[in-house]
C-alpha cells in the first residue's frame, strides 16, 4: 500500500497535464478508521498515517503536515496548525498573539518556501517540493473550514504545490457531499483503498495465533469473544491486539502453572524443579485428571502419590503438547486450503473458524466435516491435484511431517500418472466441475455418484477415495481438540467470562446492580434482602433508587420523600431532622448518575430517564 | 440627467447586457461629481457617441468594435492593444472599465461592484488591467481575511510597503486603518488612482458590519484618489446593509455564449495539429458538455483531458484531419462516459486515462458507487437501521411495528393530517436516544447487552456523519439525533444483514 503512495507522489511531480493545479490524494480507509472505543481517540489508522507520514518525509518531501479535526475548528486554527508543523516550533504562533499573525505568516511562508526548497534540493529540480497536508479524519472536519482552506491554498499553487491527503472512513462520495463543486473542481482526486479490516485481522491471526512459535494460546471461547467484539462492535484490529495482550496478562496472573508456558527447553527445565504446591495443582487440573483415569491402576497410584514421577510425566506431557502444536498448524492450513474452495464453505470461509471448531471438539464428528468430505469426494481430478499441491507447498515450507509430505507427493504422482489411461474419465469429471455451484445439480450428482459407486469404480475414483481417506486420517491424528490434551491449561487461556467482563463493559448494568444489591459491593450481611423489599439499613441512594423504580415518567418529589420517610421510620434509631437533607442529597446523587433530570413540565416533579433492566 | 441612486441600480440589475452596463456607467458618471475636467468628459462622450446611443440602444457589435479602437488617454496604446488581445470576448467590459477608470491621475468613482458567474473573467480582466498598465493596486482575496485586520494589513503593505503595515496596532479597527492610511497618503499623495480589489467580496458580509459601508466610501474617508473594486458571484441586493450605504457602481460580467466559449477554448490548441482541427474538436466537446457545464475552467480541463483520445485515429492513420464525422463518431461515446465520471471527480484524471488505456479489456467502468463501500460493524448497521426507522416513522406508529399484539391500526384514521404526507418527502425527524435504543433492541435478533461499546458506536456514527446530533441544550441527559443517510443507503445496509427495512417503514405500507 505504501509503495503506491510514493509512486503517486513522484508521478505527480512529473505530471503537469491538468489545468487543475492542485492535487489531492484521498485515501479511503474503509473500515480501519472506524474507531469507536470509549473516547479513546487512537484509532487503528493512526499507525497507518504515522508510517505514511514517515515514508513521505523520507522519500518525497520534508514538508509533511498532519492535522486532526479536533484541533482545527476554524480556518485560522487550521492554518496555524499547518504552519506550526511546517516551520518548526520556533516560529510557532504563541497563543497570546492575535489571529491575524498566523495568516500574515502564511503569506510570508509562500515566499520563504521556494527559498527553503531550493537550498534543500541544491537547485537540481526546477520545481519546488510539494507541501503535503494529511487530514486524518475528513468526515469530522467542518466543511466550511475545509473549503476555505482549499480555496486559500489554490491561490498559492503556482509558487507552492500542495498535496492533500484525506483519510476517509466512509466512501469516496463523502468528498462530493462535503465540498461544493466549485471547490472540488480545484482538486485532482485520486482514490486509494486500504486493506479491509477483516484482512488485517486475518494477518494478525496468522502471525500471532495460528503459530506454534508462541507458547501462549487462546481457547476457542476466548477467540470467539475477541472475534465477536471485533466483528460486532468496533472493527478495530488494535483493540483486538489489546484484547490479546490483556488475556495474556490475565493468564499469567491467574494461572500459577503458567510458569510452564514458555519455550520447550525452559518449560522442561522448570517442570523438573516444580514445587510441591505446583505438583498438587497439576494433579487438580481437569485435563491431568482425565489423563490419570486412562492409565493403569498401578500407574494411577504412582501419579497420585509420587511427586517425582509426576514431574517426569509432566515433562513428557509437555513434550507431547509442543509436538502436537508443531503438527497441528500445518495440517490445519492444509485442511483449510482443501476446504476453502468448496461451495458454501462447510468448514468456514476463514481459517479462524476452522481453528475454533478444531480446538473445541472432535472435528470429524461434526456434520460440517462430513459434508466437506462429501464435496471433496466429487472433486474433479485437476482440482484435486491443484489442492493437494497447495497442501504439499504448505508442508514443504514447514519442514516437518516429512512422511506426510512424502505420501502426498506420492498421491499427486499417481493422480498425474492416471492421465494417459483415463482420458474418458477426465471429461466426465470436467463436466462435474461446471455443475459445481448449483445445489440441486450437486445433490443429483451426489446421488448419481452413490449409485455409480455401487456399480463400479474407475481407477481415478479409487485413487480419489484413497486420497480422501488419507486426509481424513490426517485430521483424526493431528487435529484432535486442544482442550482434550493433557496439561492444556498451562498454555491455553480460557476464562472467556472474565475477558468479556473486562473488554465489553456494561457500566449501566453494574451501577444498577450496585444500587439494587448493595450487599455485593459493601459486603455487609445485614444488607441482604429479598427481592422486592427495601431495607432501611441500605445507603440512602439505594433506597431512593429502589423507590424511583416504582414511578412513572414523572416523579412527584413530595411523594418520593414520603415514601423515603416511611422506609426510614422502620429503622429504630432515627433523627428526623436530618432526613430531609439526606433525601435531597440522595436525589441530587441520582441526578448526577443520570437517572433523573429536572423538568419544567410539572412543578415539583423530576423526569425519569432510564427504563427497564438495561 | 441626474437620477436617483435607486433608479441607477435598478437599471443595472434589469439590463445585464453590456450596453446596459454602459448606460449604467454613463449615468453613474453623470450622477457623481467626479472631479475630472469638463473638457475631457465631453471628449469621452463624443468619442463613444453615448449621448445619442443611450436612446438608440446600440448593438453589441458596434460598441465592441468601437471600444477596441478606443484609445484611453494616459495609457500606452500598444499595451492596451495587447491587453485587448489577451482578453478575448471581454472587449466590451475592458473598454467600459478603462473608461470608468479615466486617466491615471483623475479621480475615479469611489467604488465599483463587479458581479457575474464563476469563470466569467472578472478577476482576470481586472487584474490584467492592473498588471499591464502598472497601476498601483492592492489585490485581496476575502477568503484569506479571517479578520478585518488582515485586510488592512494587505492593503497598506501593497500601497505603502510593509513598514507602513507594521504600524498597525495589534487588533486594528477601521479607524486605525483610516488614520494610518491618511497619514501615509499625506506623505506620499497618490499621483495615480489607487485601486483596492476585493475578490470574493461576499465574504465581507460575515465580517464587521461597518466594514463594507466604510470601504464603499473610502475615497471620501481618506481623502485620497482611491477606488475600491468589489468582485463577487452574487448580486448587489444581497450585500446592501440594513442601514443603507453608498451605492457602488454596478457592473455585470455576462456568461460567455457558446460561440465565445468556442473562440476562447480554441486559443489553447495543440501545436502539432492545425487550429481548425482543434476548433472542430471544441465544437464537438461543447456539443456534449454545453448542456451540463458552462464553466470555462471545467471545460478547459475536459478539453485537455480528452484531446489525446480525439487524436487517436489521426495518429494511427485511420482518419485524416478532414474526416470530422469519423472523428466525431470515435470521440462521442467516450465523451458521454467522461460526463458521468470525470465531471463529478469520481475518478482522477490519471485514473481516467488509465481506464481509457485498458478499455478494451474491461468495458465496465469502475465507478465508485456510494454505498457498496462502507463497512460497518454488525451492531452499527443495526443502530443505523434503527436510527433510520426512528427518523422516518412517526413515533406513534412504533407500537404497530415493534409490538407483537398491536391491534389493528388503520393508516387513514390513525394519523393526523400532516403525518399523512410522505415522511420521506419531509426529511428526517429528530428522535431521542431512548427511542433509538428501544427500536434497536427490537430489530436486532439476538439479545444485546447495553455495553459501553454500543453507545460509543453511536458517537462513531455521528463522527462519520451518518447520524447527526440535534440541539445543544441537553446533550448529557437526553441527546437527540437525526439519521442523515438516504433510503438507498439504508436498503443496501439492511440487505447485508438480512433485514427487510421496507417492511418497517410507515411510508411503504
Amino acid at each position: 500500500m505504501h509503495v503506491d503512495y510514493c509512486e503517486i507522489c513522484d508521478g505527480k511531480n512529473i505530471g503537469t497535464y491538468s489545468t487543475a493545479s492542485l492535487l489531492a490524494l484521498s485515501i479511503i480507509d474503509l473500515c480501519e478508521t472506524f474507531y469507536c472505543h470509549l473516547g479513546v481517540n487512537v484509532p487503528d489508522h493512526a499507525m497507518t498515517f504515522r508510517s505514511l507520514c514517515n515514508l513521505l518525509q523520507d522519500s518525497v518531501t520534508p514538508f509533511v503536515v498532519s492535522v486532526h479535526a479536533k484541533e482545527c475548528a476554524a480556518v485560522k486554527l487550521l492554518i496555524q496548525k499547518v504552519l506550526e508543523q511546517l516551520m518548526g516550533r520556533g516560529v510557532s504562533v504563541d497563543e497570546e498573539q492575535e489571529d491575524d499573525t498566523a495568516l500574515l505568516q502564511r503569506t510570508q511562508c509562500t515566499i520563504i518556501f521556494p527559498q527553503r526548497t531550493e537550498s534543500l534540493t541544491n537547485s537540481d529540480l526546477p520545481q519546488s517540493l510539494p507541501v503535503v497536508v494529511i487530514f486524518k479524519d475528513f468526515e469530522a472536519f467542518n466543511s466550511q473550514v475545509l473549503q476555505d482552506f482549499i480555496l486559500i491554498c489554490s491561490r498559492y499553487t503556482q509558487e507552492l504545490p500542495f498535496i492533500f491527503i484525506f483519510g476517509i472512513a466512509t466512501s469516496p462520495s463523502a468528498i462530493q457531499h462535503r465540498l461544493p463543486h466549485s471547490v472540488s473542481s480545484l482538486l485532482c482526486i485520486e482514490v486509494f483503498h486500504s486493506l479491509s479490516c477483516t484482512q488485517h485481522l486475518a494477518s494478525v491471526f496468522d502471525k500471532l495465533i495460528l503459530n506454534s512459535q508462541f507458547p501462549f494460546k487462546l481457547s476457542s471461547r476466548v477467540i470467539q469473544v475477541l472475534v465477536g467484539i471485533f466483528l460486532y462492535h468496533d472493527f478495530s484490529v488494535q483493540n483486538f491486539v489489546k484484547g490479546l495482550q490483556f488475556s495474556m496478562l490475565e493468564h499469567f496472573k491467574s494461572q500459577p502453572l503458567s510458569m510452564l508456558c514458555c519455550q520447550k527447553q525452559e518449560a522442561l527445565l522448570s517442570a523438573k524443579t516444580l514445587s510441591k504446591k505446583n505438583v498438587e495443582r497439576i494433579r487438580h487440573l481437569p485435563s491431568f485428571m482425565r489423563y490419570v483415569e486412562t492409565q493403569e491402576p498401578q500407574e494411577q497410584v504412582q501419579l497420585l502419590t509420587n511427586d517425582e514421577h509426576v514431574k517426569e510425566v509432566c515433562q513428557q506431557l509437555l513434550k507431547n503438547l509442543h509436538k502436537y502444536h508443531k503438527n497441528y498448524y500445518p495440517i490445519l492450513q492444509c485442511l483449510h486450503s482443501l476446504t476453502s474452495s468448496l461451495p458454501k464453505f462447510p468448514l468456514g470461509k476463514h481459517i479462524r473458524e476452522l481453528h475454533v471448531s478444531c480446538i473445541e471438539k472432535n472435528l470429524w464428528e461434526t456434520e460440517e466435516y462430513d459434508s466437506a468430505l462429501q464435496l471433496l469426494r466429487i472433486l474433479a481430478k485437476d482440482e484435486l491435484v491443484a489442492a493437494l499441491r497447495k497442501c504439499a507447498e504448505i508442508l514443504k515450507s514447514t519442514k516437518i511431517l516429512q512422511n506426510v509430505l512424502q505420501q502426498l507427493e506420492d498421491f499427486i504422482g499417481r493422480l498425474e500418472a492416471l492421465e494417459e489411461d483415463s482420458s474418458g474419465n477426465g471429461i466426465i469429471s470436467g463436466k462435474m466441475e461446471y455443475q459445481r455451484t448449483d445445489l440441486f445439480q450437486l445433490q443429483k450428482t451426489l446421488l448419481e455418484k452413490e449409485s455409480r459407486r455401487t456399480k463400479r469404480m474407475n481407477p481415478f475414483e479409487v485413487l480419489r477415495s484413497q486420497v480422501i481417506e488419507f486426509i481424513d486420517s490426517l485430521v483424526r491424528e493431528y487435529l484432535t481438540p486442544a482442550e482434550l490434551q493433557p496439561l492444556n491449561e498451562v498454555c491455553y487461556y480460557n476464562s472467556s467470562g472474565v475477558l468479556r467482563q473486562r473488554l465489553n463493559v456494561t457500566p449501566r448494568t453494574s451501577i444498577q446492580a450496585a444500587l439494587s444489591h448493595p450487599f455485593y459491593y459493601l459486603q455487609n450481611e445485614s444488607l441482604k434482602t429479598d427481592a422486592g423489599t427495601i431495607s432501611s439499613a441500605a445507603p440512602d441512594l439505594c433506597i431512593v433508587y429502589k423507590l424511583h423504580l416504582e414511578c412513572g415518567r414523572l416523579i412527584n418529589l413530595y411523594d418520593w420523600l414520603e415514601a423515603f420517610l416511611t422506609v426510614m421510620s422502620a429503622a429504630e434509631d432515627q433523627d428526623t431532622n436530618s432526613e430531609d437533607a439526606r433525601f435531597i442529597q440522595a436525589v441530587s446523587e441520582m441526578e448526577f448518575l443520570g437517572f433523573i433530570k429536572s423538568t419544567k413540565q410539572k412543578t415539583d416533579h423530576v423526569a425519569r430517564l432510564t427504563w427497564g433492566g438495561c | 440627467m441626474v437620477s436617483t441612486p435607486l433608479s441607477k441600480w435598478k437599471l443595472a440589475a434589469i439590463t445585464s447586457a453590456p450596453c446596459g452596463a454602459y448606460m449604467n456607467y454613463a449615468e453613474g458618471l453623470m450622477a457623481s461629481n467626479i472631479p475630472t475636467s469638463p473638457q475631457e468628459t465631453a471628449v469621452d462622450f463624443q468619442e463613444m457617441g453615448l449621448q445619442d446611443k443611450l436612446l438608440r440602444k446600440p448593438t453589441n457589435q458596434s460598441i465592441t468594435r468601437m471600444s477596441v479602437t478606443l484609445q484611453c488617454p494616459g495609457y500606452p496604446e500598444d499595451t492596451l492593444r495587447s491587453l485587448a488581445e489577451r482578453l478575448p470576448c471581454r472587449e466590451t467590459q475592458l473598454a467600459t472599465l478603462l473608461a470608468l477608470m479615466g486617466q491615471p491621475d483623475q479621480y475615479s468613482y469611489p467604488s465599483v461592484f463587479i458581479y457575474g458567474h464563476r469563470a466569467t473573467g472578472k478577476s482576470h480582466v481586472v487584474l490584467s488591467i492592473m498588471k499591464d498598465l502598472e497601476l498601483p493596486h492592492a489585490s485581496v482575496d476575502c477568503v484569506e481575511c479571517v479578520s478585518s485586520g488582515l485586510l488592512f494589513h494587505q492593503v497598506l503593505s501593497a500601497f505603502f510597503g510593509p513598514d507602513a503595515a507594521a504600524l498597525l496596532p495589534r487588533c486594528p479597527s477601521l479607524s486605525d486603518f483610516v488614520r494610518l492610511y491618511k497619514q501615509m497618503s499625506s506623505n506620499s499623495p497618490a499621483t495615480q488612482t489607487r485601486y483596492i480589489i476585493l475578490d470574493r467580496a461576499e465574504r465581507m458580509r460575515d465580517m464587521d458590519f461597518s466594514l463594507l459601508p466604510a470601504l464603499l466610501r473610502l475615497q471620501e474617508l481618506v481623502n485620497d484618489n482611491v477606488t475600491v473594486i468589489l468582485l463577487s458571484e452574487i448580486v448587489w441586493e444581497k450585500f446592501r446593509p440594513n442601514t443603507g450605504c453608498f451605492e457602488p457602481l454596478l457592473f455585470h460580467f455576462p456568461d460567455y455564449s457558446k460561440a465565445e466559449l468556442v473562440q476562447i477554448l480554441s486559443w489553447d490548441h495543440h501545436p502539432s495539429y492545425t487550429p481548425e482541427l482543434y476548433a472542430s474538436y471544441i465544437n464537438i466537446l461543447l456539443g456534449v458538455f454545453f448542456s451540463v457545464c458552462r464553466d470555462l475552467r471545467e471545460l478547459r480541463h475536459l478539453a485537455v483531458l480528452n484531446f489525446s483520445k480525439f487524436c487517436e485515429p489521426l495518429e494511427k492513420g485511420e482518419a485524416k484531419e478532414s474526416d470530422i464525422h469519423k472523428l466525431w463518431k470515435n470521440i462521442e461515446p467516450h465523451l458521454q462516459r467522461a460526463m458521468q465520471t470525470v465531471y463529478l471527480r469520481e475518478v482522477s484524471s490519471v485514473q481516467w486515462e488509465q481506464q481509457q488505456m485498458d478499455e478494451k479489456e474491461a468495458t465496465t467502468l469502475r465507478v465508485l458507487s456510494a454505498h457498496a463501500h462502507i463497512e460497518l460493524p454488525y451492531y452499527s448497521k443495526f443502530l443505523l437501521i434503527a436510527a433510520y426507522l426512528a427518523s422516518f416513522n412517526p413515533a406513534r406508529t412504533d407500537r404497530r411495528f415493534f409490538l407483537k399484539s398491536h391491534g389493528k391500526i388503520r393508516k387513514t384514521n390513525f394519523l393526523k393530517k400532516h403525518e399523512k404526507t410522505s415522511n420521506h418527502l419531509l426529511g428526517p425527524k429528530p428522535f431521542p436516544l431512548d427511542r433509538l435504543m428501544a427500536i434497536f433492541y427490537s430489530v436486532v435478533d439476538s439479545r444485546v447487552a447495553p455495553t459501553a461499546s454500543i453507545f460509543s458506536q453511536i458517537s462513531s456514527l455521528v463522527t462519520l456523519q451518518l447520524l447527526s446530533q440535534v440541539g445543544h441544550d441537553d446533550q448529557l441527559d437526553s441527546p437527540k439525533y437525526k439519521c442523515s443517510v438516504s433510503l438507498d443507503f439504508i436498503l443496501a445496509i439492511s440487505r447485508t444483514v438480512g433485514f427487510d427495512v421496507v417492511k418497517y417503514l410507515y411510508d411503504f405500507l
